[in-house]
């Protein structure tokens, strides 16, 4: 902890730090190649929907002492589409094999004949449809863009429009790059995946806000000094934010990417690999986004506010000034008044809090006073 | 340090960190209590994880209507199953098309299969007819007289059971009401007597957007809702002849009730076999309502209520006709509330009733009222369903799946412990404690709604959970960084703990808010299994909020005060030393040059 704990102090006071804004073009460029690979990826393999959207064939078998494992390989083998197998009550197998018209599902009929040994048409093929048809496919897309509109506006209320458009591209950003993964990495599309995919786009907007709360309390006052320009705010706040947007990524990460690589790789949990790898990417993408994107946008939008632009000429010519000087010391000046100000009641806290140990902690009453 | 003096005015303002802390403590406690007593200690899980039932129904055809079966009106129908069994979409409950004209429907297991059978089966067409005539629910030998039709009057559903109560089985009428016969033929005087009533005129409307399922017939075709006199004979023969006391007699009445067009005049039999009626053609229909919700009745007495509310055009339909009905003789002022053929309930009236409600009332359960009214609310299925097969199937994730992603999800939770111990030593305690009680709380909750509103956990609302875990430990990890940025300022905990605090609630606040608004509108806009993982997640930001603001910041003010974290004990996680915290504030805020606020910066 030593090392890292003055790491975070000599972060948290900008005595060191990475030029996350200042080399932004850098990460633009990465996330630009990232998400037109993602695109093309989409384009080129589109994605494979899964039963739940495409419907497909269900194959019913008489009664059987195949086991569901050796029925899901033969099926998956012979179909070359995931399968869904179910044993019902009375010893039946129920097989769903996505993306299979009933002719084209004869092949599959066979092997399942042979590997239950049983003659073929004692194998029921049946159509089944989507069950999750237009209608619930519809009613997400609606709930997904009313979603977008009122995320928009409320951190448009409670932020400003700059930061809730840059997190509106974080999160596209975010969701593109999943998504591609899946086209690219063939993973089947089922409800599941689908609500992965949600779940990635809460988190994302969730740790741009936090991150975004930063920024908007480093720059509160910012046009009442001449210190730094805003871009130079951003930066430092990232960097004062940056132990805690690590240790978040780290915790989120860790059990999802136990699921992905031990569950999934090891123990060969099939479907949890879906899942888990679009958590997986999501997660880290969103982490990466509010950092390395939205943050840098909104100091890129920021800078072209007449205001700030002021601000940054103001600041060249402070700096000119105090270069010709030679001043060290001299940049404080317009700050202590605020500094000041937002400090009053902290000062208070801090002399009460350090007193009762020097007095015995009698006769202060300044505690109630709070 | 005097920690026991000053817990009662600790410095911070913060009120009593551990009366908070006991709260929510007897919180956890009567949930868990709550959980082993309602006999469940595990969440139902959905049927990918835990199998289910399947059921596997057939349309069936309809005479006379051989086009019903087709894409249209089956995945409608998919639609409003899909509903019915998963009404707030944490069910995870399937239903899909299998070829032409069959449905399956998966419910979890835990799910009262008899129930869902109900649910699913039930066509759900709803119709108020007016009363015509009623008759106690045998075979009727010979005419007989109905002193419950005036008792109906008062009490709207102690027809059936007064005249149960007194068989008098002569003919000869009484004061107050009329034999069978003249009962019938009052009411088709009335009608015919009155110039277009609303009535009929209703029935005009109906048959110009007649029901899909309806039948109709030559009656019908002559738009003359009133039956002529043969056809009142034959009415009362029919009557006569039906049998509502036995299950198979109500069966075969309530099906041939069912077929009958909207604008016929019919017999049926009432739920209870009580007393059999006929009817006048549909006056409101089904579609007129717009929602259904079953409620309890304390202040009359009538135990459960399906309470309906019309749509605007019910609405006015259905002022028209009771305004009608009330200027009635009895039964003539009755109306029937007919369900798939079957008399629910038979209120008398004796005002228009405006406002746009209207209850069916009778005999319902709990349970029986919420089935109807979520029945109703959901509409009509387009087609009538039978069902083929009902079984039990297997997980389609199979165990050993369940049990790897276990195994993998307890590493990825150790792996977590190890990295929060590393970084935060002792801090990681409050941490580790809040996520638990967090787990502890998400858990219960989860067993608790399992039973109340049928919550089932699937695969996805697991990884849900999973990385919710990331989500909680942030709000921690913020606050944490708060308190550690504060000691690097020069403060002692004890005011750290209490400065740090108001900026990091915002933080989690304005950061949940986000995660919450998600949960919301999805919540509201979509259905199905995006439903359950709205819920989900809605459920763990609130859980989340609740612990951080209930426990970790008591916590953290009790925590405080102890001398091994107060004094910044290497192995505290607040060592000031460690942290790289400035000399203290008060010696630099008196220098003019103070070092840069970074908070500002």
């Amino acid at each position: 902890m030593s090392k890292l704990g003055t790491l975070g102090a000599r972060l948290y006071r900008g005595e060191v730090g990475y030029d996350f804004v200042g080399k932004r073009k850098i990460w633009y460029g990465i996330s630009i190649l990232i998400t037109i690979t993602a695109i093309v990826g989409l384009a080129v393999r589109s994605l494979n929907m899964g039963i739940e959207f495409s419907g497909g064939a269900v194959f019913t078998t008489p009664k059987t002492s195949v086991s569901v494992a050796a029925a899901q390989k033969t099926a998956e083998d012979a179909a070359g589409h995931p399968a869904i197998v179910q044993k019902l009550g009375n010893g039946t197998l129920r097989i769903q094999v996505s993306d299979l018209s009933t002719e084209k599902s004869i092949p599959t009929q066979k092997a399942l004949a042979k590997k239950l040994d049983v003659p073929q048409d004692k194998i029921n093929t049946d159509l089944v449809g989507p069950s999750w048809g237009d209608q619930i496919a519809n009613k997400a897309w609606t709930g997904l863009a009313v979603f977008m509109i009122l995320v928009v506006i409320y951190l448009a209320i409670a932020f400003e429009w700059r930061m809730a458009l840059a997190a509106l591209v974080a999160l596209l950003h975010d969701l593109t790059i999943t998504v591609g993964v899946y086209a690219l990495v063939g993973f089947e599309v089922t409800p599941g995946t689908v609500i992965g995919l949600l779940t990635i786009l809460g988190y994302s907007l969730y740790d741009t806000v936090v991150v975004f709360d930063g920024l908007k309390e480093a720059s509160k006052d910012i046009t009442k000094q001449t210190r730094w320009t805003y871009s130079e705010i951003a930066n430092r706040s990232l960097n004062g934010t940056l132990v805690r947007s690590i240790n978040t990524t780290v915790v989120a990460l860790l059990p999802v990417a136990a699921l992905l690589f031990i569950g999934g790789g090891f123990l060969g949990a099939g479907m949890l690999n879906d899942i888990s790898l679009a958590l997986f990417v999501g997660l880290a993408a969103g982490a990466y986004s509010s950092i390395f994107i939205a943050t840098p946008l909104v100091a890129d939008f920021k800078e072209r506010d007449p205001q700030m632009r002021a601000l940054a000429k103001r600041v060249a010519a402070k700096r000119a000034a105090t270069a010709k000087a030679e001043g060290g010391a001299e940049p404080e000046d317009e700050r202590p008044d605020v500094q000041d100000a937002s400090d009053d009641t902290a000062t208070a806290g801090i002399v009460h809090q350090a007193s009762p140990r020097n007095r015995g902690g009698r006769g202060r009453p300044s505690g109630k006073r709070r | 340090m005097a920690a026991p003096k000053k817990g009662r005015r600790s410095p911070g303002g913060q009120g009593r960190p551990g009366r908070v802390l006991a709260l929510i403590l007897i919180a956890m406690v009567a949930l868990v209590g709550g959980m082993f007593a309602s006999g469940r200690t595990t969440p139902r899980l959905g049927i990918d994880l835990a199998g289910g039932t399947s059921f596997t129904l057939k349309a069936k055809n309809e005479p006379g209507k051989p086009n019903a079966i087709n894409e249209t009106n089956m995945n409608t129908a998919v639609g409003i199953i899909e509903r019915r069994v998963n009404g707030l979409g944490v069910t995870e409950a399937e239903v899909q098309t299998q070829g032409r004209d069959h449905i399956v429907v998966n419910i979890p297991k835990g799910t009262n299969a008899e129930q869902a059978r109900q649910q699913v089966g039930t066509t759900a067409k709803l119709a108020f007819r007016p009363v015509l005539s009623i008759a106690a629910g045998g075979k009727t030998p010979e005419q007989q007289p109905s002193p419950g039709a005036s008792a109906g009057s008062k009490d709207k559903n102690d027809a059936g059971k007064d005249e149960k109560g007194k068989p008098s089985g002569s003919p000869s009428p009484s004061a107050s009401s009329s034999t069978q016969g003249r009962a019938v033929t009052d009411a088709l005087k009335a009608d015919g007597a009155s110039t277009p009533t609303p009535v009929a005129s209703d029935g005009k409307d109906d048959k110009a957007k007649d029901d899909k399922g309806a039948k109709k017939d030559d009656k019908s075709k002559q738009d003359a809702p009133t039956p002529s006199p043969a056809d009142t004979a034959a009415l009362q023969k029919k009557l006569d002849a039906l049998d509502c006391t036995t299950k198979e007699g109500r069966a075969a009445a309530n099906e041939a009730a069912a077929r009958a067009g909207d604008n016929e005049t019919i017999v049926a039999c009432k739920k209870d076999g009580s007393a059999k009626e006929i009817l006048g053609p549909v006056s409101v229909q089904g579609t007129d309502v717009s929602s259904a919700s079953a409620v309890f009745d304390s202040q009359q007495g009538r135990g459960w209520l399906v309470q309906l509310k019309f749509t605007g055009g019910g609405s006015k339909k259905f002022a028209n006709v009771t305004g009608q009905l009330a200027t009635k003789p009895s039964p003539q002022n009755q109306f029937a509330i007919v369900l798939d053929g079957e008399v629910v309930s038979d209120p008398s009236v004796s005002s228009s009733i405006a406002g746009g409600q209207a209850e069916i009332s009778g005999g319902f359960t709990q349970t029986s009222a919420r089935d109807l009214a979520n029945v109703l609310s959901y509409g009509s299925l387009p087609l009538s369903f039978g069902i083929d097969t009902q079984t039990t199937v297997t997980a389609a994730l199979g165990g050993e799946q369940l049990r790897a992603g276990l195994i993998a999800g307890a590493i990825g939770l150790a792996l977590v412990i190890v990295y929060l111990v590393a970084y935060y030593r002792g801090l990681a305690l409050v941490a580790l404690a809040s996520l638990l009680c967090s787990a502890i709380l998400t858990y219960t909750i989860m067993v608790l709604l399992g039973q109340a509103i049928g919550f089932a956990l699937n695969l996805p609302a697991v990884c849900g959970a999973i990385v919710a875990i990331g989500i909680t430990a942030d709000s921690f990890i913020v606050y944490f960084e708060r308190i550690r940025d504060e000691i690097r300022e020069g403060r002692t905990l004890r005011p750290a703990v209490e400065r740090g605090w108001p900026r990091a609630r915002r933080t989690i606040l304005v950061s949940d808010f986000v995660s919450f608004l998600a949960a919301a509108v999805l919540f509201i806009v979509t259905v199905g299994k995006v439903q359950g993982f709205a819920f989900t997640l809605g459920l763990t930001t609130l859980l989340d909020v609740v612990v951080v603001f209930f426990f970790t910041k008591p916590l953290m003010t009790l925590l405080a005060r102890r001398k091994f974290f107060a004094n910044g004990h290497p192995w505290s996680g607040l060592d000031p030393k460690r942290l790289g915290a400035k000399p203290p504030l008060r010696a630099s805020r008196r220098r003019p040059s103070a070092p840069v606020d970074p908070k500002e910066a």
